[in-house]
């Protein structure tokens, strides 16, 4: 039996424990106390993390480090990762000690915040290494109670209120898919996602035309659950027309909470689609992918547009989210090796990405206390360092080739264009509309003469928030330049997936049949 | 016969000797004075019995010619009530004894309602039914206007009398008919009328007059009517008393009716108690949302609660009776610890209930606040808290019985309840400073928020086993 991932997805939790039982007081030193306890258990679990990278073996296209546990109610604790999620474990792992070391200045409630990020890490690793379901529902859930605190108790003036819309739109997504999931666990007699003797990747779920009520539905069970599984996914990814509470989330949380949000929440629906709606609903999935990529298609020309109007920078960037997740939706239902590699690559670079950009503007936003694009301008004479870094972000979230923002899109975009070339040409002006909104973001705050007042005395970033970006701008190169780096773990896995979509599919010709009865 | 008889229902009989002991000690010794101690003995009491109980296990036992069964099923639920009633018992100490309300008659009440409740739990006979439910209302009656110079209080003494004789009326009538059509009075009698022939219309209304009337006492809506306004008037230990115990007794005994009498005839019954449910979940999570009055919100939390428990009865199954219990036993845990909570909110030595007043109460007492973020959730049914293992389990049972739409109306209500532990949560930790609440007191409630929060995070684990006891439980009610 490995323990290794529990491990991993536990230190933090441990952590938090100990701050929550053993820390005292609320002196300066304690809070101090508080964050090292943090930065030191969030960097020992990136540390144990490449001991998984490690051992991995990308060729083995099954899941490994499997850990398995007898829990209640049939069910079982087991955890597991393969090419996919191993990737998405890094990522989190990753990027915690960064988002640490990027809310050392706060100081209101300094050990509940380290407590609710630690608690909140431990949940993201599970959401990825879980191989129950109800396991994978538990870590997917929880993780907005974290998440609810840090909007409301250290957020920004209209806090409560998108708090509120972030855990009830999320909420009412995912508990349709709860019901999914005991529909499924009846169904197959097992919760396990994969690698048991009889799992839910290898079940086969109903899909002949059944009848509800009257009406006949095309794909049968598997369609009933792919759209519930889709109701959780589309909200947590956001994809359009569901996407409206993230620029709410984004702008009243905090530096580090945007950026857990758009670094790695995000990608739980993109993992979920991954894990759940493309394997184990394939003839569902062929049925409705028209659906996904036209709403990814509008989804990236109409929140461009949006973007183009913002006057707030957190709410044009998560615009800018919401539009890069419309290619990542669309190269996952593209099905086909391009497609979904570029589809995964577009999410970890993503991570980086967006996750660097919130941090650039909560470097300003620490310094000025807005968010407003008008209060800025002419940044670079000031801070030239900052202006070469937001540059450079600005830069790979516009797609540069060079950077890891270009290889998603690129791959996606030829992805789809062998399935759907209508789609892949309007998303192809998305690459566009983004340049357009992001370097003239980047026009407004950072060039330009210095003539607002206020920012006559803003002073260039410190060591600590060089440290940041330095690991970031490394990652975003080297994927840019080398992405074999991660088309190389996950290609196996995803074979197997798409060789097993594929196998699946001639069931399709029959349900095309019985409809056009 | 006779003395298997007697050693059947022993625990009860031991009970209410030590009821009328305490009682009549109590008169001719120093009255009110003693009352904390009989309060304690009967705290010690209710214990010692659920362990007696609950270690005694073996095969069922059937007293009185069927008229009161020792099953394993209401093993299950004597210890939940026993310990439960044990629980607010020990809470309530504090608070009584502040406001003057410390008589000797409380804790002998209780025990009398408890006795009720046992013989509810184990009833196998329309009379035994309804001797058990009356012991237990009418000891209810009493304590719920227990603070007798409070209208309020009067008033839900009073409400809760007139619309729980009405429900008895009812429960009675249903029980005549069902006498006179079927030609007995013993569930095992009725059953093989039903299996024998069909489900005659005179059975069905009786049936149905029972379920209404059982409805009233699990405060399913729409008979819920009285719950916000007794919950509320209400001295606070009695509305934790309400919320515990009574609804385990009551529910134990819907199962019992269900399954037992109308075992036969599972399609005519799961359509009414479907609704019910329904009605429960959305009803309790909408009408919550306006409440300004922790207690009320309360009331209406436990009315959602209900339905959500009716949910398991509703798929006809063992499987929805196992949900069911084990439903009740996680509701009872995160109440008592949400009550616990409640008793020790006061200001200026006054108990408080407004919700508005909890305004930053994470900043004066985080370690408290904690607790009751946790129960909050918990209660919410959000993971990895034992409420979601609560729903999970009934959502399970209704999936399984064919009923996935009721499956999908139970998780729906339940973001909408989200919304009103939500605004709890904002008071407490996102509200406003206000006024600050005194520093609260009392050690027992301490413990008993804490230890109902730490319940609620290690079961998740594995609800420390009382999945097996459950299993066992719907075992023998479901034959």
């Amino acid at each position: 039996m490995d323990i290794l991932l529990s491990i991993v997805t536990f230190i933090p939790l441990v952590a938090a424990s100990i701050l929550a039982v053993f820390l005292r007081g609320n002196e300066k030193s304690d809070q101090n106390n508080a964050k090292w306890v943090a930065l030191l258990a969030t960097t020992a679990t990136f540390l144990m993390s490449l001991f998984i990278l490690s051992g991995f073996d990308p060729e083995n296209t099954g899941f490994q480090f499997v850990e398995e546990r007898d829990w209640i109610m049939g069910l079982s604790y087991r955890m597991g990762v393969d090419g996919i999620s191993v990737l998405f474990v890094m990522l989190t792992t990753f990027l915690m000690p960064l988002v640490i070391l990027s809310c050392w200045k706060i100081e209101t409630r300094v050990k509940e915040y380290m407590i609710a990020l630690l608690v909140l890490e431990t949940l993201m690793i599970g959401v990825f290494c879980a191989l129950d379901l109800v396991l994978f529902y538990l870590f997917f859930e929880a993780g907005l109670i974290p998440m609810f605190l840090i909007i409301g108790i250290w957020g920004g003036q209209n806090r409560i209120y998108a708090a509120f819309k972030f855990f009830l739109y999320t909420f009412i997504g995912s508990v349709l898919m709860l019901v999914a999931m005991v529909t499924m666990y009846l169904d197959a007699g097992t919760s396990c996602i994969g690698g048991c003797d009889i799992s839910l990747l290898s079940h086969q779920f109903g899909s002949e035309t059944m009848s509800l009520m009257g009406y006949q539905i095309v794909g049968g069970l598997q369609s009933l659950l792919w759209l519930a599984f889709f109701a959780s996914f589309a909200v947590k990814m956001p994809m359009w027309p569901v996407h409206t509470w993230l620029p709410d989330a984004h702008v009243q949380a905090p530096t580090a909470g945007s950026v857990i949000l758009a670094a790695v929440l995000l990608k739980m629906g993109g993992y979920g689609f991954l894990r759940f709606s493309l394997p184990m609903f394939p003839v569902a999935s062929d049925l409705f992918a028209p659906l996904v990529f036209w709403m990814s298609a509008i989804a990236i020309i109409y929140t461009s547009l949006v973007a183009l109007v913002q006057t707030d920078m957190k709410k044009l960037i998560a615009y800018s989210s919401v539009a890069h997740m419309g290619y990542v939706t669309m190269g996952i239902f593209a099905a086909n090796q391009q497609g979904i590699d570029g589809a995964i690559f577009q999410m970890i670079s993503h991570g980086f990405i967006s996750g660097a950009l919130f941090l650039c503007v909560g470097v300003i936003y620490d310094r000025m206390h807005t968010r407003e694009i008008d209060a800025y301008g002419g940044l670079v004479n000031r801070m030239p360092a900052y202006a070469l870094v937001f540059m450079f972000f600005t830069m790979a979230n516009v797609g540069l080739p060079g950077t890891s923002g270009f290889i998603g899109e690129f791959l996606v975009l030829m992805g789809v264009f062998q399935v759907n070339t209508w789609v892949a040409m309007f998303a192809t002006t998305g690459v566009i509309l983004s340049a357009a909104y992001a370097l003239w973001l980047y026009r407004r705050v950072v060039m330009g003469d210095l003539v607002k007042e206020a920012l006559a005395s803003i002073t260039e970033m410190n060591a600590r928030e060089k440290a940041i970006f330095a690991p970031l701008i490394i990652m975003t190169l080297l994927l840019g330049v080398y992405p074999v780096l991660v088309t190389d773990l996950i290609g196996p896995s995803v074979e197997a997936l798409i060789h097993n979509y594929q196998a699946a599919l001639p069931m399709m010709e029959t349900v095309a049949e019985a409809a056009s009865h | 016969m006779i003395s298997s008889d007697i050693s059947t229902v022993l625990p009860e009989i031991v009970l209410a000797v030590f009821a009328m002991g305490a009682l009549i000690f109590a008169v001719y010794t120093r009255k009110d004075a003693l009352a904390p101690t009989v309060l304690w003995a009967t705290a010690a009491a209710f214990v010692g019995v659920a362990v007696w109980i609950g270690a005694a296990g073996g095969d069922a036992n059937v007293a009185f010619g069927g008229a009161f069964i020792d099953d394993a099923f209401s093993r299950y639920a004597k210890v939940i009530i026993l310990l439960s009633a044990a629980a607010i018992l020990l809470m309530s100490q504090d608070y009584m004894t502040k406001r003057g309300l410390m008589h000797f008659e409380y804790p002998v009440l209780i025990t009398l309602a408890v006795i009720g409740m046992m013989m509810m739990v184990s009833a196998g006979d329309l009379m035994a039914l309804y001797v058990g439910l009356e012991l237990q209302s009418l000891s209810l009656y009493v304590v719920a206007s227990l603070r007798r110079d409070s209208v309020k209080s009067t008033e839900a003494g009073l409400k809760y009398f007139v619309l729980g004789a009405l429900s008895s009326g009812l429960l009675l009538y249903g029980a005549s008919l069902t006498y006179g059509f079927a030609g007995t009075t013993v569930f095992s009698g009725i059953i093989s009328t039903i299996e024998h022939g069909h489900m005659s219309i005179g059975l069905l209304f009786g049936l149905v007059f029972i379920v209404t009337g059982l409805a009233f006492k699990v405060s399913a809506v729409p008979f819920h009517m009285w719950t916000p306004d007794v919950y509320e008037g209400s001295p606070t230990p009695v509305t934790a008393f309400f919320a515990t115990a009574p609804k385990v007794a009551a529910m134990g005994l819907f199962a019992r009716v269900l399954h037992d009498a109308f075992g036969a005839g599972t399609a005519d019954w799961t359509q009414i108690i479907a609704l019910l449910s329904v009605a429960s979940m959305f009803w309790g999570a909408i009408a919550a949302i306006g409440q300004k009055d922790i207690k009320r919100l309360m009331a209406y939390s436990s009315i959602a609660h209900m339905g959500f428990a009716l949910m398991g009865l509703a798929a006809g199954t063992e499987y929805g009776v196992q949900a069911m219990l084990v439903y009740m036993a996680i509701y009872v845990t995160m109440n008592i610890g949400t009550f616990a909570f409640i008793l020790s909110l006061e200001k200026d030595g006054q108990p408080v209930s407004d919700i508005a007043a909890l305004h930053q109460y994470a900043k004066a007492e985080p370690k408290r606040a904690l607790a009751m973020l946790i129960l909050l959730f918990s209660l919410a049914g959000v993971p990895p808290f034992i409420g979601f293992f609560g729903k999970l389990y009934v959502l399970n049972a209704a999936v399984s019985a064919d009923m996935t739409w009721l499956a999908i109306a139970g998780v729906i209500a339940s973001v909408i309840g989200a919304f009103y532990y939500l605004r709890l949560v904002y008071f407490m930790y996102f509200g406003e400073e206000g006024d600050a609440l005194d520093k609260p007191s009392a050690p027992i409630l301490w413990v008993f928020l804490m230890g109902s929060a730490a319940v609620v995070v290690l079961g998740a684990f594995n609800l420390f086993g009382i999945e097996a006891l459950a299993v066992q439980a719907a075992e023998a009610l479901v034959r």
